[in-house]
């Protein structure tokens, strides 16, 4: 992993098209400013682990359709 | 080409009903060719079927069906990828986690499944919000959009 150290207001740019920027430090909390393309998908990444999650589980078990449907 | 299947054991299927989803589905990013397989005439559940991976069936449903009030705004990144230019091509579809019997079940309304028909791109994707979480259970949907 690439490791920089940013001060606030400070910004790294990612293939040329995406800015992001450290708007405000508090505490362990940081507040991040992004500036992208619309097509460019942007997630907290919990959000992605937990669909992942849900994906497996419903994946699981060996249910016999025809019982429910 | 025949398939192996998780629900229907070996069927065949044609080029044109392969629904092509350009990142997977999260956590399985190496599967993208898929197809839509219904379970019966007129039941709003189907599979969606990996092609290449016979393990890889979900049980999908409509989720419109269930939920009434369902509603999201569609990134503009999803309708890119997906080539959207009408909303009339596209069919919106939920994941579904099956418990012990229908009531039990689950949906995922957080991530829907997103099918472009006329381009045969799908994707499944993920809504940055609170409203919806990924285990609205069927037999209370009328709770739907309540934290639970």
């Amino acid at each position: 992993m690439l490791v920089l150290t940013r001060r606030r207001n400070e910004s790294v740019i990612l293939n040329e098209n995406i800015e992001i920027t450290i708007l405000e430090i508090d505490g362990d909390q940081v507040k991040v400013g992004i500036k992208a393309p619309k097509e460019v998908e942007i997630l907290r990444k919990e959000i992605m682990v937990k669909i992942e999650e849900e994906n497996m589980n419903a994946l699981k078990g060996n249910h016999d359709l025809k019982k429910f449907f | 080409m025949n398939i192996k299947t998780r629900y229907h054991e070996e069927i065949e299927v044609s080029k044109e009903d392969i629904i092509y989803f350009g990142s997977g589905i999260p956590g399985f990013p190496e599967d993208k060719e898929f197809i839509n397989l219904p379970l019966g005439m007129d039941s709003s559940f189907s599979i969606l079927q990996s092609i290449n991976n016979e393990e890889l069936g979900f049980v999908i449903a409509e989720p419109f069906s269930f939920f009434k009030e369902y509603e999201f705004d569609l990134d503009e990144s999803v309708i890119t990828q997906l080539k959207i230019k009408d909303k009339t091509d596209i069919i919106i579809y939920s994941i579904v986690t099956l418990g012990d019997s229908l009531a039990t079940s689950t949906v995922n309304l957080q991530a829907p499944i997103i099918i472009n028909k006329r381009e045969s791109l799908g994707k499944q994707a993920i809504l940055n919000t609170d409203k919806y979480h990924t285990k609205h259970v069927l037999a209370t949907k009328k709770q739907m959009g309540q934290e639970g």
